[in-house]
């Protein structure tokens, strides 16, 4: 089963290691990885979602509490939690396929960022399934490059 | 989450007068109560040599190998249960220590592990002897530090004595760059220290007297209950609590092997202690109890063997401080978040407010009984001495009074079966990590911790070869740590497993010449010879082979106000029995 999660952790050197490795130590492969400061700059939250053994995972969240730098643990099941992602999407773009590609952002509400004139830069946040919609239809018009935040998530 | 300290209810921070950083280390351990430490100089920590040589609060001891120093600090905390603290230069100085610090965070042992750095200009551009020790150590830690500035070091060494020894103890390593160390400052030293983290400041501790009631009720209910208790019961100083504790419930109790001495082997509810190599007795009641208390322990492989077997009639409660060993290796259906202490004491208290009767379990006690007269730790005699029998010939002559410690292998499970504990800190030993080579300077440590008692090595051929060079450290201190070798010219328990599952062949478990092995019964052929060994580092030792010397040599070897070597020649056939090969269940345990 996918998890996401939350872990709030002092802003120290290491802390991303010391949680990485709790994971990468234990067999787990981690989709996705998100770290930066709260409004608190001295804490900062990591959510990371990963597939895993439920049992197995459980016991990983119960051993990162013991974490000295981590403050508090949460896994999201489904529903709990409001999760987002941001991806930045290169594609290519000329003046044929330019105004196709603008009618897509706009379905998706995303963001033109940057415009040259045989490419484009989209910004657009959604949930998992809204931003792999938006990346299969980029997909036939060539993807230079692409960079995704990692889902983020917070408790309803 | 983040408290503010009010001045009442802390104590004041304290400023000290300027001084070097390696100084200001010294005062912190000082201040933490360090009398001993075990450290070996290099480069990048002689600042802090420098600084112990300004100070005689602290004995330093050099070992003649790092690896050495940090199982002798762990033999210190084992003792006592305070924090050792070993000290070792960068690079290969400091993974020298590696052992040692898996060592003590698989058996919950309080160590602090000091290691110089590199200055920090250098670090990370591969300077002379620069290893990430903070970034190698990461997984075998309870915590860890790299200092980068002077003013942060009182706190870390406040927070890392605290760690060490609270909650779960462990490991705490601080990696200390030479600069840190040269640079002066005014250290302000913190008179207490607070965590984000629940677990470190270790408030959510404690068992709840519903889930306690619950537990009696369970009790009440029993016809066949058994206590489990691990090191945990050591670690928290429970022992008393414990014994009081099964009285009452009149619940008779197996141990681990980290749990030996936790409860008096010579109690009438004792059933020894049990898993792999442990009384069979005892596998048996845990195989067949209805309700097995575990206390202060992890459900090891060796304790537990095939997992969904163990235990597959019983209620299972779960009493640890360390809330992530619930459901880990078990599933159980009473998991208590607790410490062990608190729970024990509240648990008496219970039990003797609400008039708790213990059940009526006369035909369990009776079934264990019988069990015990039929199958006790045994072994045939031989024309030979046999490796048992010098251990309990040992016991005798101590009267079961000596602090012992082992390597590991086969030596290590006859120390536990034929010496008996009646009292906790007096088994000493790498159970969970099994590092060979750990008896002798773990002997040292505690000699050192305890030096009114007779500290003795049991060991095996194999294992004190890997730290020999410590009969150095014994003779230079002064420390009269003793060691009896059990020497049957082989790797034993490796020996015992080509035995049982290879066919007897031999993949390098010969510790000498395999065209010439030596025995009892080719004594030209022993190699090597350790009795010169111990000589020439001005330890007086003697080998013995006949069976009628057995008793007076061990009465020499105790005698002896000095360090000592007592090499006894043993036979390679013996197999540590009973045992249950890894991975089964009590079902398959061998007998003979």
């Amino acid at each position: 089963m996918r998890h996401t999660i939350s872990v709030l952790v002092e802003n120290k050197f290491g802390v991303l290691a010391r949680v990485a490795g709790m994971f990468s130590g234990r067999g787990f492969n981690i989709d996705s990885l998100n770290v930066a400061p709260t409004h608190d700059p001295s804490l900062s939250r990591i959510t990371a979602v990963l597939k895993g053994d439920d049992v197995a995972l459980d016991l990983c969240t119960k051993q990162l509490r013991k974490l000295i730098n981590v403050v508090d643990v949460t896994d999201f099941k489904e529903g709990q939690a409001v999760a987002r992602e941001l991806v930045l999407v290169k594609v290519k773009a000329d003046a044929k396929s330019r105004p196709e590609l603008l009618q897509i952002k706009d379905i998706f509400r995303a963001k033109i960022v940057n415009l040259t004139p045989d490419s484009i830069i989209i910004e657009a946040t959604g949930d998992d399934e809204k931003v792999n919609a938006l990346l299969g239809l980029l997909e036939p018009f060539g993807i230079i490059e692409l960079a995704r935040t990692g889902r983020l998530a917070l408790k309803r | 989450m983040k408290t503010t300290s009010s001045p009442a209810a802390f104590p004041p921070a304290e400023t000290g007068r300027e001084m070097k950083g390696a100084d200001a280390v010294v005062e912190c351990l000082i201040r933490e109560g360090v009398d001993v430490i075990f450290a070996y100089p290099g480069g990048a920590s002689q600042e802090l040599h420098q600084a112990l040589a300004r100070t005689d609060k602290i004995r330093v001891i050099l070992p003649r190998h790092e690896q050495g120093g940090s199982f002798a600090a762990e033999g210190y905390a084992r003792a006592t249960g305070k924090v050792g603290v070993c000290m070792a230069t960068s690079g290969p100085g400091a993974t020298n220590l590696v052992s040692a610090i898996a060592d003590a965070y698989m058996d919950s042992i309080p160590l602090v592990a000091i290691t110089g750095q590199v200055y920090s200009k250098y670090i990370g551009k591969m300077a002379f002897q620069e290893t990430d020790f903070y970034g190698m150590t990461l997984p075998v830690v309870k915590h860890s530090y790299l200092v980068m500035n002077i003013h942060d070091l009182p706190r870390v060494f406040k927070e890392a004595f605290h760690l060490a020894r609270s909650g779960r103890p462990g490991p705490v390593v601080i990696d200390l760059p030479k600069d840190v160390q040269q640079a002066k400052f005014h250290p302000v030293f913190p008179a207490s220290v607070e965590f984000l983290n629940a677990y470190a400041n270790a408030t959510q501790n404690q068992a709840t007297d519903d889930q306690l009631k619950h537990l009696l009720g369970l009790i009440a209910d029993a016809q066949k209950p058994v206590l489990y208790a691990g090191g945990g019961i050591i670690s928290a100083g429970a022992h008393v609590e414990l014994q009081a504790f099964a009285e009452k419930t009149n619940i008779p109790v197996a141990t681990t092997l980290m749990g030996l001495g936790a409860f008096p082997e010579a109690h009438p509810l004792s059933m020894q202690w049990f898993g792999m190599h442990g009384s069979a007795y005892g596998n048996w009641a845990v195989d067949q109890c209805d309700l097995l208390i575990v206390a202060g322990a992890r459900f090891d492989d060796r304790i537990t063997g095939d997992t969904t077997k163990f235990a597959p009639h019983a209620k299972i409660v779960h009493l640890d401080i360390d809330a992530s060993e619930h459901n880990k290796n078990k599933r159980v259906q009473f998991p208590i978040t607790s410490d062990i202490c608190y729970a024990l004491a509240r648990l008496n208290k219970l039990a003797a407010t609400n008039k708790f009767l213990a059940p009526d379990t006369a035909a369990w006690h009776a079934q264990i009984a019988t069990w015990k007269k039929a199958h006790p730790f045994g072994y045939e005699k031989s024309r030979h001495i046999v490796p048992q029998e010098a251990v309990a010939t040992l016991y005798a002559l101590t009267k079961g009074e000596a602090i012992i410690t082992t390597g590991v292998g086969q030596h290590q499970m006859w120390a536990a079966q034929f010496y008996r504990f009646n009292e906790p800190r007096r088994y000493i030993s790498s159970l969970g990590l099994g590092a060979m080579g750990f008896g002798y300077p773990a002997a040292l440590g505690a000699k050192v911790a305890c030096p009114g008692k007779q500290v003795i090595d049991i060991d095996g051929d194999g294992s004190f070869m890997m730290n020999i060079q410590e009969l150095a450290t014994a003779h230079i201190e002064k420390i009269a740590a003793k060691a009896m070798i059990l020497n049957n010219q082989h790797l034993g328990m490796v020996m015992q497993w080509e035995d049982r599952f290879y066919g007897s062949v031999r993949g390098n478990t010969i510790l000498g010449d395999e065209t010439n092995v030596g025995s009892p019964d080719n004594p030209d052929a022993l190699y090597p010879d350790f009795v010169k060994i111990a000589e020439g580092f001005g330890v007086k030792g003697r080998r013995v082979i006949k069976k009628s010397e057995l008793r007076e040599a061990i009465q020499e070897m105790l005698d002896h106000d000095g360090p000592y070597v007592l090499d006894v020649v043993v036979p390679y056939t013996e197999h540590v029995l009973p045992m249950i090969p890894a991975g089964k269940s009590v079902k398959e345990m061998l007998l003979k």
